[in-house]
């Protein structure tokens, strides 16, 4: 009996077996005290309470909920809720986060003291700090709707949010669309065609300002165009508020303004991280090669600085999108609010709505972190 | 001088005119900024009617200090809050020192002791004689402290737990490890406070009651044990397998191994990352005004409310905003410091 107790595979699963009981057991006893509670307090349950009328108004969607939709449309109307917060706040936060790890790399004191003013003043303080800060103490303070903050007579920023023109037709944006497609597929042919003539020949191609043109300037002329041709809905001071156009409540503008600064700051250590993992070996070897500036930033460092950066960036994403759940603290309507929030209060189906929130997340959570895998695998492939 | 100047300010046209437009916008900031905050803000007075310049109102911020230091913790009873805090920080220099007899052993017995000990005297009752304060009337600062620190002291221990578990032999714990890291670190913390406020009571026996507050610490502290899990395991990996292999050879046992030579040098490894942890804990705790729990946050924002100071928001955020800048910045620059000597050290 010693002897087999000493034995390493019989005790490992001896430990395995007793730890899958125990396990089994713990949520045995959770399962039973909850269904027993869930007896006594009367509470439903399954799913079909998502097929029912919900009678939560949402002031603010993209989906043209009505109050007297299904709870499943609710959650849906938080999921596209949370997603175009998350969006617009990565596009923004990308923006500002490449900005300021790069002047903090910069080679002016003043500039790369900001950045690092920056960075140390977003990081060590809770976003949740700054999604109220926005709320209550920017937006709240702004003017009423008569005395709004006008940009070029066309947006308008009080304290019921920013009012945005909306495109009357869209006509003139559907002609554009497949003109930068063209123009997109025109400039990935040409960089591969002088791709293999370099190869071939050595002689050189200026791609990137080839590029620039095809796919910075035309495209923005199009969408200029199109802007222009196109007849907007500009919104108007009627009464005591704006009419016309598309109203982005303060609670949207306040945790984008939040969301986007804040992850910036992490965004931005990742960037100056990144390009200081090349090491300066590899730039001097480039300049003895005899490299322009341009070059070495943009066939040494580059190369070399993405794969290391974008890891955490993607990370910092997936914090993003999961940090958008603040809203739920100034009643911005995503995915929490409206359904962790209000339909929960309304159904009282805890476990099913809970259970559907968490999948949702984790959904997200598994598919980026199945995409980073890949990356990395990928990335080890080509170095190697 | 000139030289370096020109160097790192005006090294070309375009650095001048970037050196030139920042400083104006730090001009056109910092001013304004220095007016409010100081120059003309109200230092003295009792009421809101003592604020007459166009600057700040401290007064508010002096008004309510206690409120934002103890919450709704009853005046006369505040000083058992000071007493715990100064048990904690007395108990955690001593056992710094290096020079400490049995300092191994007082850790542990500390650690055994002290939080349970600091319950009941922030909780008063249960027969010590000392009067009940709910933890309804817990708030500000000392709520904020006392989450972090006792989601902190379960987090730390089952971290360690989960990231061995996660780098085991036996494949069933390895799994079960891995989902439960994976689970608690890919849903949000504010989804976790929820559910730990609703779900906790649910799922214990009828009669059992778990206080409020507590759900907050449970929720909290099983989402950071997992990202805490994650940076042990850092530290883990960092190590040789040699150091393993040969306290093998020595014939010690799984756990001995892991508390005598693994665990010491890996969680030295990954006390920078475990620190970053403990700041975003810190941050974190911020979300239980989600569940009507009043920390230092809540408690600055719940200040808005009173009609006797209206529109002292910005004095209630900068106040809120410095404390939790200064705590996590303090964090991270003592990690650094620290990182920067052992480096030092082992060279």
């Amino acid at each position: 009996m010693m002897r087999l107790l000493r034995d390493r595979k019989v005790r490992d699963i001896l430990w395995q077996a007793g730890a899958t009981v125990g396990l089994i057991l713990v949520v045995w006893f959770f399962v039973q005290n909850a269904s027993a509670n869930m007896v006594k307090a009367g509470i439903a349950s399954g799913f079909n309470f998502l097929w029912r009328d919900s009678g939560i108004e949402v002031p603010f969607n993209l989906t043209g909920y009505k109050q007297s939709d299904t709870i499943l449309s609710l959650l849906w109307t938080g999921i596209v809720n949370t997603l175009l917060v998350s969006a617009v706040s990565i596009a923004a936060a990308t923006v500002i986060g490449f900005s300021v790890g790069l002047a903090r790399l910069s080679h002016n004191w003043l500039l790369s003291t900001f950045a690092a003013f920056y960075v140390e003043f977003v990081r060590n303080i809770p976003l949740l700090f700054f999604v109220l800060f926005w709320y209550f103490g920017v937006l709240a303070a702004l003017p009423t709707p008569r005395g709004s903050l006008n940009l070029f007579d066309v947006v308008f920023l009080n304290r019921r949010g920013l009012s945005i023109p909306t495109p009357d037709d869209l006509t003139g944006f559907r002609i554009a669309l497949p003109i930068i497609v063209v123009l997109v597929v025109a400039q990935m042919l040409i960089a591969r065609w002088a791709r293999v003539r370099q190869a071939r020949t050595g002689r050189d191609f200026p791609t990137w300002v080839v590029g620039f043109v095809l796919c910075g300037a035309l495209p923005l002329v199009a969408l200029v165009v199109a802007g222009f041709t196109t007849k907007w809905d500009v919104p108007v001071l009627r009464g005591f508020n704006y009419r016309g156009g598309f109203v982005l409540v303060p609670e949207f503008v306040a945790l984008f303004a939040a969301l986007s600064t804040y992850t910036a700051g992490f965004i931005a250590e990742a960037v100056r991280g990144g390009i200081l993992s090349v090491r300066q070996g590899q730039i001097d070897a480039a300049l003895a090669l005899g490299l322009s500036r341009g070059r070495i930033i943009r066939l040494v460092v580059i190369p070399q600085a993405m794969p290391v950066i974008i890891p955490p960036l993607t990370s910092q994403y997936l914090n993003l999108v999961k940090n958008s759940s603040f809203g739920a603290a100034i009643a911005y309507p995503e995915i929490v609010a409206v359904f962790m929030g209000s339909a929960l209060v309304s159904t009282g189906q805890s476990i099913e709505i809970i259970a559907i929130t968490l999948a949702i997340y984790l959904t997200l959570s598994l598919a980026v972190s199945l995409f980073m895998n890949w990356y990395n695998a990928r990335h080890r492939l080509v170095t190697r | 001088m000139i030289q370096t100047l020109r160097r790192h300010l005006f090294a070309t046209p375009i650095d001048a005119a970037v050196t030139i437009l920042g400083l104006y916008i730090a001009w056109r900031i910092a001013v304004p900024l220095v007016h409010w905050l100081v120059l003309d803000a109200t230092w003295h007075g009792t009421t809101r009617e003592d604020c007459k310049g166009d600057g700040a109102c401290w007064v508010f911020i002096r008004a309510r200090f206690g409120q934002f230091m103890y919450g709704q913790y009853p005046v006369p009873e505040r000083w058992r809050v000071d007493v715990v805090g100064a048990l904690f920080v007395a108990v955690t220099a001593a056992l710094s020192w290096r020079g400490l007899p049995n300092r191994g052993r007082l850790a542990w017995a500390s650690a055994i002791v002290l939080p349970p000990l600091g319950v009941v005297l922030l909780h008063g009752d249960w027969g010590t004689g000392l009067e009940l304060v709910e933890t309804r009337e817990w708030g500000g600062l000392m709520l904020t402290l006392f989450l972090t620190l006792y989601a902190g002291l379960i987090a730390v221990p089952l971290g360690i737990l989960l990231a061995l578990g996660r780098r085991s032999r036996l494949p069933l714990i390895r799994f079960a490890s891995v989902v439960f890291i994976e689970f608690w670190r890919g849903v949000p913390i504010i989804t976790v406070i929820f559910l730990a406020s609703i779900l906790l009571p649910l799922i214990m026996p009828t009669g059992v009651d778990i206080d409020r507050l507590a759900r907050a610490v449970i929720g909290l502290a099983f989402v950071i044990a997992a990202y805490m899990a994650e940076a042990v395991r850092g530290g883990l990996q960092a190590l040789p397998d040699g150091q393993t292999e040969a306290a093998q050879a020595l014939g010690l046992g799984y756990w001995r191994i892991q508390r005598m030579i693994v665990l010491p040098q890996a969680l030295r490894i990954s006390l920078p990352a475990l620190t970053n942890e403990f700041i975003s804990l810190f941050k974190s705790t911020t979300l239980v005004l989600i569940v009507s729990i009043f920390d230092l946050l809540g408690i600055a924002q719940a200040a808005l409310a009173d009609p006797a100071w209206v529109g002292m928001n910005m004095e209630a955020y900068v106040f809120a905003g410095a404390i939790y800048w200064f705590a996590c910045f303090g964090l991270s620059q003592w990690s650094r410091l620290r990182e920067k000597r052992l480096a030092e050290r082992g060279r």
